[in-house]
């Protein structure tokens, strides 16, 4: 147990180096230069275009751990026209990576959901690769209120 | 191979070639490694890394998580049914371990 003496001291020293808080939840952080290295990287730094992907992410939350995403992907899943993956990498995480998805025309609908860990109010960008090599980029934002968001 | 762990839904029955929503959900913390015990240590890093859907033995969907992942890692996707067959799901951990489930549909 804590007298008050050590308590007075320690909640000092916590001042004296400047309230520390986001010390507490991860020491490296990514920015979105760091999410746009990792997405090159993922899709073999082909040429991104935008459009043809639509996310639904809730447009404010105090669930930072849990938020609820749905990616979808304008293609008619055929034989010879179909996503081959959804990759989604967050912009200001600890690290940027959240997931990858591997599709085929046996899905026959181009539509993923998940939950997935947003630490603060940020960006998240998705990069959907063709079966053609052309690789579409999304991107949908989150706004984080309270507590310390998704530290979990 | 703890199957209370695991969720599966899919639909009993189906017409051929519906496209059938599928759910799954697996209960695991899916640690980030981002987060630190009181006394600074970093929790270690413990995820289930790959997901697989397979239909009769063919892989139709497949998953990557990492850390941005939630915890107990929930997926809905679609898949095309032509024929009644069985459908199986793999997730496999960082550490070695596995999970695996089964259900079957009947298309008509």
């Amino acid at each position: 147990m804590l007298n008050r003496r050590q308590l007075l001291i320690l909640c000092g020293a916590w001042a004296a180096a400047g309230f520390p808080l986001n010390g507490l939840v991860g020491s490296a952080k990514a920015g979105p230069r760091d999410a746009k290295k990792r997405l090159a990287e993922l899709t073999g730094g082909a040429e991104q275009k935008k459009g043809r992907i639509s996310i639904t992410l809730p447009k404010v939350t105090d669930q930072g751990r849990f938020v609820p995403i749905r990616i979808s992907v304008d293609s008619p899943m055929s034989e010879d026209d179909y996503v081959k993956a959804i990759h989604v990498v967050a912009e200001r995480n600890p690290t940027p990576e959240i997931a990858s998805f591997h599709l085929s025309p046996a899905n026959g609908k181009a539509q993923v959901s998940t939950r997935i860990r947003l630490l603060k109010t940020q960006v998240v960008v998705v990069a959907a690769e063709m079966s053609d090599g052309s690789v579409y980029l999304g991107k949908g934002r989150s706004k984080i209120t309270g507590g310390t968001g998704g530290c979990g | 191979m703890m199957n209370r762990q695991v969720h599966v839904k899919v639909p009993r029955t189906a017409k051929r070639g519906e496209v059938i929503r599928v759910m799954t959900k697996l209960n695991h913390p899916m640690e980030s490694g981002w987060r630190r015990r009181q006394n600074g240590a970093i929790v270690a890093k413990d995820l289930i890394g790959e997901f697989a859907c397979q239909f009769d033995g063919a892989e139709v969907f497949k998953a990557e998580f990492d850390s941005g992942t939630a915890g107990n890692p929930f997926l809905s996707f679609f898949v095309r049914v032509n024929r009644s067959g069985r459908f199986h799901f793999i997730w496999s951990g960082q550490n070695g371990e596995r999970y695996y489930k089964a259900a079957d549909i009947e298309v008509s």
